[in-house]
């Protein structure tokens, strides 16, 4: 049995606006097992970007929770920003999508390494800090040589490079990457897949991957899972999801995607609802083509069709 | 003078560009932002004796020629900073070209000033990527559609009016009457870019220049708007300049892609064509790296290492060749290229000690275009056999590229052989621009 680094039950997130609460995560559970990455795929306003700040506790004060979301057994929603502090840079790490506005352009890049391990690490010299930066920078093809750099010096897809670098430095069981490549050119992109594909091998860590590029997902992921409106469409093994996906929101969003071997554009009519007002019944109800009666009135439940792969569609049976 | 064939110009192409190149002075200022020592220590460490340290300017677009035709969509792909987006800019003039000239409709529009352009401007158009930037926020959809209209055109309002709405009907902006009043907030993105469409049509443009037009769109919205520009140019016989960082859309909507990069076209041909058998060992690279919706995919080809250079110093020869996995000894090597190979072996912290001893820090070394030279050495010779013994382990074409390793006073020299020219070369029915061929 594997162990289960991050759980979430029954998790809903609510930010509080003036013209009501905006549902941005609505009822999600999933676990994430060590050393397993899971892609969280969904277009803009879908609530992606929303679970990750949860996990890291980066959510605005006064934001509304429920459920559980639990880390190595710890409850993450109830942490105090003091706990997380200890929990967050350490044991739970993340990249960002531009990573020159997480870097301090007045800071060297050693700087940067020597603060990071001595603020959970206050035992460790700063020479040790320093060879700890240079071996992590070593394994993303950084010379020791630019530990003096400032951030500025850097193209961009080497500033990521140290952001995984800083993320990794502490060995944290858990990264999150939230549009991790989105920033960057497509060659550039692809080393970086490279690297975070290895980086599972190399660290045995969880990864959780957010993005809205069906490819990255496709190129990094063992499991993913689709969210649409503040829920999960679908979740599964990667394989399934992408070569037999069931919900019909899934099977649009994959038809609509422009790849090198598209055919024939496709896309899904309407829009995604305001997650201040979403639909009753099922949030895609609006849009799909196959929605009945029920579908306007009854939530579908996440139903497991196949071994591992859930869909929330009533009938999730005619897509098998 | 068109590089590669001396067509004239016909009555079938919209747009001739030829040998098209727009620098950027960096201005004394912006220097001095950038910090005296920051900016010391790039100069010194990549091009010494350079003339072109006098006047440093970025290379954005540095010669490049293509045409576009009656009702085609011509695709200017490349990754960030390769001059796409200052290419399509150029060619409305909308920032001043610094070689080469612009034929429009075949009228050279070159050096025509603001005031003789302006009865063109009507006929060529063109389209960003973000549709809310390009609305103004306090301007109904209609108005903002009619404006053009208004400003190039003497019709009633209710003429305009009329037109407007009728724009709106052929880009789906529907119900058209409804629209006309909202504003841009009250419309989603998809909707945004269709109102930016019908702006763009009203005046029936033989051109429009579309720089990433779905690009801030999400995916299910894309193909919506790509089919529209589809229809719009069978429809009205509408040329496309579509420049895009992303090849599987322009494998979707082009008939022809130029594939750019650092300022060069270094592929043009039918997007069939590109697809099935890139040429360019850049556009290789390009095609293998696009991550793609189908897990378990093996990439087949090696990645190129590093990025792209900077484009103030872009690299001698071809400027692709310091990332290029075929390249040849001709391509173009010079003194930052081993400069570079230095800094890989220190990759490895058991070679980056044995180097240090024996070479010095890499930062001792100078490079400049012809040549890589390293002063105040104790024992020239010393030096100059270990830099000989490490470059069996160096690229090979790198190697072979060194025509010497000279032990001077007091100073080691490697030498580089001159690059070969590039010359734009036909290569099964696309143009290619690279030594192999």
């Amino acid at each position: 049995m594997s162990e289960v680094v991050l759980e979430a039950r029954g998790l809903k997130v609510y930010y509080r606006t003036k013209r009501g609460p905006v549902r941005a995560v609505d009822g999600v559970d999933f676990d994430l097992d060590l050393g397993e990455t899971l892609g969280v795929v969904g277009e803009t306003g879908c609530g992606k970007s929303t679970l990750g700040k949860a996990i890291l506790g980066l959510l605005p004060p006064g934001t509304h929770t429920e459920g559980s979301l639990t880390f190595r057994g710890q409850e993450l929603l109830h942490l105090k920003p003091s706990e997380f502090r200890k929990l967050r840079g350490k044991e739970i790490a993340l990249i960002f999508q531009d990573p020159m506005t997480r870097l301090d352009p007045l800071m060297t890049i050693r700087d940067h390494f020597v603060e990071t391990i001595r603020v959970h690490k206050p035992e460790v010299s700063k020479a040790e800090a320093t060879e700890r930066a240079a071996e992590a920078l070593r394994a993303m093809g950084i010379p020791r040589s630019r530990l003096n750099h400032y951030p500025h010096e850097f193209s961009g897809g080497m500033r990521q490079r140290i952001m995984i670098a800083m993320a990794l430095v502490l060995r944290p069981s858990l990264l999150i990457a939230d549009e991790p490549t989105t920033a960057l050119d497509v060659i550039v992109e692809a080393q970086i897949l490279d690297i975070l594909r290895d980086l599972k091998k190399a660290y045995g860590m969880s990864l959780l991957l957010i993005t809205h590029n069906l490819g990255v997902v496709a190129e990094v992921s063992d499991r993913t899972s689709v969210m649409y409106a503040g829920r999960f469409a679908e979740l599964g093994p990667v394989q399934d999801v992408f070569r037999r996906p069931i919900h019909p929101y899934t099977q649009g969003l994959l038809a609509s995607t422009i790849h090198l071997q598209t055919k024939e554009l496709r896309s899904i009519d309407g829009l995604p609802p305001s997650l201040l007002t979403p639909p009753p019944g099922c949030r895609f109800h609006p849009r799909c083509e196959y929605a009945k009666e029920i579908c306007e009135v009854e939530e579908p439940a996440m139903i497991e069709y196949r071994p591992g792969h859930f869909a929330s569609c009533h009938f999730g049976r005619d897509f098998l | 003078m068109p590089l590669w064939e001396g067509l004239p110009l016909t009555e079938d192409r919209v747009l001739d560009v030829e040998d098209l190149a727009v620098h950027f002075p960096i201005k004394a200022n912006a220097a001095q932002a950038l910090g005296r020592v920051i900016l010391r220590r790039l100069l010194a460490s990549r091009t010494e004796g350079d003339d072109r340290l006098l006047h440093p300017r970025v290379h954005a677009v540095d010669g490049v020629s293509f045409e576009v035709r009656r009702s085609e969509i011509l695709g200017l792909v490349g990754e960030s900073g390769c001059g796409k987006t200052t290419t399509g800019r150029a060619v409305l003039r909308l920032v001043e070209p610094t070689q080469g000239r612009i034929f429009f409709e075949g009228v050279d529009i070159t050096r025509k000033k603001e005031s003789e352009l302006r009865s063109l401007r009507p006929r060529m158009q063109i389209v960003f990527q973000d549709p809310h930037a390009a609305l103004n926020p306090g301007m109904t959809i209609g108005r903002a559609i009619m404006d053009p209209l208004l400003i190039h055109e003497t019709p009633s309002e209710a003429e305009a009016k009329d037109h407007a709405l009728r724009a709106m009907e052929e880009v789906g902006l529907t119900p058209a009457d409804d629209l006309f009043s909202k504003y841009p907030a009250d419309l989603s993105g998809g909707q945004q870019q269709r109102a930016v469409l019908a702006r763009a049509i009203i005046l029936r443009p033989s051109l429009i220049v579309a720089d990433e037009p779905v690009a801030m769109l999400d995916m299910s919205i894309r193909a919506k708007i790509l089919e529209l520009l589809l229809e719009l140019r069978d429809r009205h016989g509408l040329a496309y300049l579509f420049i895009t960082h992303d090849l599987a859309t322009a494998k979707f909507v082009c008939d022809r892609i130029a594939i750019m990069y650092l300022g060069r076209i270094v592929e043009t041909g039918p997007t069939e064509a590109i697809f099935r058998d890139p040429k360019h060992p850049y556009t290789q690279a390009l095609l293998a790296a696009i991550p793609v919706p189908e897990p378990g995919r093996v990439r087949e080809q090696t990645l190129p290492r590093g990025e792209v250079p900077d484009a103030i110093f872009p690299p001698a020869g071809c400027r692709f060749h310091p990332r290029c996995p075929v390249a040849l000894p001709t391509c173009g090597w010079e003194g930052r290229d081993f400069i570079d190979y230095l800094e890989q072996r220190h990759l490895d912290p058991d070679l980056a000690r044995v180097d240090d001893v024996a070479l010095g820090p890499v930062e001792g070394w100078r490079a400049a275009l012809g040549d890589c030279r390293r002063g105040r050495v104790q024992d020239p010779r010393a030096v100059a056999a270990y830099v000989l013994s490490i470059l069996g382990q160096a690229p090979k074409a790198l190697a072979e590229a060194i025509t010497g390793v000279d032990a001077e006073e007091r100073e080691v020299v490697i030498r580089f052989r001159a690059p070969d020219t590039l010359k734009p070369k036909e290569v099964e029915g696309r143009i290619v621009e690279c030594l192999l061929y």
